[in-house]
């Protein structure tokens, strides 16, 4: 029942990560004062895509073919560990953060790969950049996870959550410093405003859509799912360490609903924060990112500099 | 008690004087006067404080014991006599234009509160009130500083003001420690008291009172000059004007050195090491040693005496670092003479280089044959504080140093070598300048010079022979600060 | 005993020490006068406010007073003062180039680390959470030192020398409840006579050298040019 449980948890998010993609755009039209699309817009095209054949360069070899369906399996796998509804899965014992940041991390590498493959100019200048951006942006998160696990005595997600559940509210100094420097990183890691522009295939600033330039089909189906996933896990992490309430610690079915419309609802609400930031925010330089991870970094530091100085036990 | 309110009243009822009527005539005169009713108002307190001990205000706010009294005394002195001076040098300067009538009352009425800074500094009570009245002195003077408005005297004032700013605050935070393990034994209002403090010394927490010793040290080490904190010091002298290198020579660096050893009693009250005493010990021979190498290197005249205050600064927070009676002795008796030398130095020094019109050490040449009062005060003042005998500078240095050869007698060859280098440091500039023919034109300017053989002269009769009171006044303050009386 | 354990003033007053630490480094970043002058008043207001909790949660009315004298210097006063001079002299625009913007962060947040270490002893003997952000205060006094270093604009050291006063007031405030009234008041009224002294200055250092850059002012120098 449980494993099923964990199975069905997995798959809804899987399911639900278009329409957060489409919610992100809708609010955006909002505040843009532009007519919006309608929220199954990205599943539409996601069907769309999948029904067009894929033309894949001659150039490309075997590894730009299978990179999208490794891609997007190791994302729903890194999606599968991650406690959407409930704490307390069968899965729970493997949430790692580690684990997870591992996952993504050879998402990515694979996406890197697949971008340098055929040899053109973009997809290798969007993979350097890529490559650059995770470099820095990684520490940072650990830094900021870090924080967490210190306080909650482990790395497991689903505990630390249990953790801070079982707590009741109390302020930290040091979650209001992880919690900002972790909404960096999302912002950075997920390729958006002001880090990198999703829409935009202007070439002298595209990261992402530079490195899928070349896809087509229903292997770029792939690829843009996996990086709506990747944005509902970045935002189901803040909202679930850091505002548990709501989230499912029995498996009952009434309790389960009530867990779903609480994550619906913070996450609804964090991407309209994201909305509104990227809409107040232009795309920064390139070279002005490393300053803007940098301070995600001092902001995990910080955190955990606060948690040693104000919070330690004596 | 009476004494002491009166004492705090005159110059703050001074400031609003000159600030109002300051553009007058006479209005150098009328600083005197004021200066010298303060002074007859010391000595009546420490008659009192001769007569009947430490006198402790009812609401305990204030304290005046032997150790206070006689800075009193020295601060009350030594601003009479620069006053004296100060009247016809500002006048002088006020002709050939460099100051206008109302800079002249901002400068009269900063006289006043800094000489009120100073005093309150010297009698409050309470460590936060001697914070703010330090803070106070600071302000009232970096106007001064720059009292002449040019670049090089606003960089000096905006220099003074942000590094001693800066500096002081880390006293306040050491201050608040201190406060924090007061308020630990004692109720709220009586937790920056000095006086009960001391009694409960014992009480406080030694581990929270060594680091804010080391705070306060940095934070009031910076107005005395220590190095490396004295960066402000040469520059704030060197382009204020002199009457204002005196007192704060005189008068400043001695009542931060104060603060330093109030708090150094309560440190060393609540501990049994020695904590207190090597780090200052450790500061003074620093800035003794190095600005001792630093008078080599002066080019202005003004520097070169101020690097001499950071030398003598360094030489009493080493001495009073020591701590055994002995060294306190010395330590007290070289802060009055080198007060009365250095102010007398920078008297004469301000006459010279109104003669000359400059305070390049290479342009002022042939002292003694323009204006010889002028060029024999300087040779001897600098005589006196190089340390030769029989003026009162070498009967304390050779306290310092026989009290260091008793204690640790590793450090003396040290000692002997900074006094030797600042000696040589010092003559190598002074000679060329009082003696040599004069250049031509070059006239003697309006000078007063009691106020510098006054100076010399008391230094002269200390070197010579202590009389017994003022003997007395210093074993009393000994024993007050280190416990028990010398010899 | 641990933060989960204390009360919930409490822990907003530690978490807004954290936060004045954060405001320090972000001025600590900021190249922009006009926008460190706002941070400073912020960080002003932050200090404000966790007085005035504290004033609440410890019954302490005498915090009230302190609270509301660093409202009307360090929120208002102070930074209209600086805000004044800035348009004045016609700097709003100009934004400072600061070398090495990461190293200096790193650098302050081992000043963090080094404040910890420093007041290390205090803390572990005493019972009071609270007086943990003693640290804190430290680390904001160390900051604004470091960006009087690191900035060369008059105005940014002024900015920096108040944000050393912010430090040491929040200090006597966790670790004190406040210093007995009469000191408070000389202490503020020392701060008052600066600001205004600051601001003589800023116009006497704008004639001399016609710019308010510090560094231009190199003419008393130690070794001969």
């Amino acid at each position: 029942m449980n494993v099923l449980f964990a199975i069905i948890q997995t798959l809804l998010f899987i399911a639900l990560a278009p329409l957060l993609a489409g919610w992100v755009k809708w609010c955006k039209c909002h505040l843009q004062n532009r007519r919006a699309p309608s929220l199954l817009q990205p599943y539409r095209d996601l069907i769309k895509l999948t029904h067009k054949q894929p033309v894949v360069s001659k150039d490309a070899s075997w590894l730009f073919i299978i990179a999208p369906y490794i891609i997007f399996s190791t994302t729903a796998l890194a999606v599968s560990v991650v406690p959407l509804l409930a704490v307390d899965l069968p899965t729970a014992s493997s949430a790692d953060v580690i684990v997870l940041v591992g996952f993504l991390a050879f998402a990515r590498f694979f996406l890197v790969l697949a971008g340098l493959d055929v040899g053109t100019a973009f997809g290798g200048m969007g993979s350097s950049r890529e490559m650059t951006i995770s470099a820095m942006a990684e520490p940072a998160m650990l830094m900021a996870v870090f924080t967490l696990t210190m306080t909650a005595s482990t790395t497991n997600l689903s505990f630390a959550i249990d953790h801070v559940l079982q707590e009741g509210l109390v302020l930290r100094p040091s979650f209001i410093f992880s919690l900002s420097a972790l909404m960096l990183v999302a912002v950075a890691e997920t390729g958006r405003i002001p880090v990198d522009n999703p829409a935009t295939h202007l070439e002298l600033t595209m990261i992402h859509e530079a490195m899928i330039l070349e896809y087509s089909g229903r292997h770029l189906a792939l690829i843009e799912w996996a990086s709506q996933l990747k944005l509902m896990l970045y935002g189901v992490l803040i909202a679930n360490i850091f505002f548990p309430w709501g989230i499912a610690e029995t498996l009952s079915l009434s309790v389960l609903g009530y867990g779903l419309l609480a994550i619906m609802g913070k996450l609804a609400l964090l991407v309209v924060v994201l909305a509104i930031s990227e809409t107040l925010l232009a795309k920064m330089r390139l070279f002005r990112v490393q300053e803007f991870l940098s301070f995600a970094y001092l902001l995990g530091l910080l955190g955990m500099l606060s948690h040693i100085i104000l919070e330690a036990a004596r | 008690m009476i004494p002491a309110y009166l004492l705090l009243l005159l110059p703050l009822l001074g400031i609003l004087y000159f600030g109002l009527l300051g553009h007058k005539e006479d209005v150098g005169k009328q600083n005197i006067r004021f200066n010298g009713v303060t002074l007859l108002l010391s000595l009546w307190l420490a008659v009192n404080v001769f007569l009947s001990g430490t006198i402790l205000s009812t609401d305990q706010y204030f304290i005046v014991d032997s150790f206070n009294v006689y800075l009193i005394v020295l601060t009350a002195f030594v601003g009479f006599t620069t006053s004296i001076f100060s009247a016809p040098y500002m006048a002088h300067e006020q002709e050939i234009g460099k100051l206008t009538a109302n800079r002249l009352r901002l400068y009269y009425s900063m006289y006043q509160g800094f000489m009120f800074a100073m005093y309150l500094v010297l009698t409050t009570n309470n460590m936060g009130i001697m914070w703010v009245a330090m803070e106070a002195a600071t302000l009232a003077t970096v106007l001064l500083v720059s009292l002449y408005r040019t670049p090089e005297s606003i960089e000096a004032a905006w220099k003074y003001f942000i590094l001693c700013g800066v500096g002081i605050a880390q006293a306040l935070f050491g201050t608040i420690l201190l406060y924090y393990a007061a308020i630990q034994i004692s109720d709220v209002d009586n937790a920056l008291t000095w006086s009960v403090l001391y009694e409960n010394a014992k009480l406080l927490d030694p581990e929270i009172l060594e680091i804010a010793f080391v705070f306060m040290l940095i934070g009031y080490g910076t107005k005395i000059g220590l190095v490396p904190l004295h960066n402000w010091l040469p520059d704030a002298h060197s382009e204020g004007p002199t009457p204002m290198s005196a007192v704060l020579s005189g008068l400043l660096l001695n009542d931060a050195l104060y603060a330093v050893v109030r708090n150094k009693m309560l440190v060393d009250g609540a501990t049994d090491s020695h904590i207190a005493g090597y780090l200052m010990m450790g500061f003074g021979m620093l800035s003794f040693l190095v600005a001792a190498f630093f008078l080599h290197r002066q080019k202005d005249i003004k520097r070169l005496f101020s690097y001499s205050s950071i030398e003598h600064m360094g030489l009493m927070t080493f001495a009073f670092g020591i701590g055994t009676p002995f060294a306190t002795f010395a330590a007290l008796l070289h802060m009055t003479v080198h007060s009365l030398t250095k102010s007398a130095i920078f008297v004469t020094v301000g006459h010279a280089a109104q003669i000359s019109g400059t305070q390049s050490i290479e342009k002022i040449r042939g002292l003694i044959k323009t204006q010889p009062q002028v060029g024999w005060g300087l040779l001897i003042g600098t005589l006196a504080i190089a340390g030769f005998p029989p003026f009162g500078v070498f009967a304390s240095e050779f306290l310092v140093l026989l009290a260091t050869m008793q204690s640790y007698p590793w450090l003396a060859p040290f000692l002997l070598l900074g006094i030797g280098i600042a000696c040589a440091g010092l003559f190598r500039n002074i000679q060329p300048m009082v003696y040599g023919e004069k250049p031509e034109g070059q006239q003697a300017v309006q000078a007063n010079l009691w106020p510098v053989m006054i100076h010399l002269a008391i230094v002269l009769w200390l070197g010579l022979a202590m009389p017994d009171f003022l003997a007395d006044w210093f074993t009393q303050a000994t024993i007050l600060i280190s416990g028990s009386a010398p010899l | 005993m641990e933060i989960e354990n204390l009360d919930h003033y409490s822990q907003i007053i530690l978490s807004l020490a954290a936060l004045v630490m954060l405001s320090s480094f972000i001025m600590l970043a900021q190249g922009r006068l006009l926008r460190l002058v706002f941070v400073f008043a912020v960080q002003g207001f932050m200090l404000v406010s966790a007085t005035a909790i504290a004033a609440y949660s410890f019954n302490n009315p005498h915090l009230y007073i302190s609270a509301a004298i660093t409202l009307a210097l360090k929120v208002i006063f102070i930074p209209w003062m600086l805000r004044r001079h800035i348009l004045k002299l016609n700097m709003h625009r100009d934004v400072e180039a600061l070398n090495n913007k990461t190293a200096i962060m790193m650098g302050g947040a081992s000043l963090v680390v080094f404040s910890y270490y420093v007041l290390h002893p205090i803390m572990q003997n005493s019972s009071m959470v609270l007086l943990n952000a003693l640290s804190l205060s430290l680390a904001v006094i160390l900051l604004g030192m470091l960006l009087m270093i690191s900035h060369h604009q008059a105005i940014a050291h002024v900015v920096g020398f108040m944000s050393i006063e912010n430090g040491l007031f929040f200090a006597a405030t966790v670790s004190t409840n406040g210093m007995p009234m009469v000191v408070e008041l000389g202490v503020a009224f020392d701060v008052l006579v600066a600001a205004v002294l600051f601001g003589i200055f800023f116009l006497h250092i704008n004639s001399s050298i016609d710019s308010l850059d510090v560094d231009k002012m190199n003419r008393l120098n130690e070794v001969d040019q």
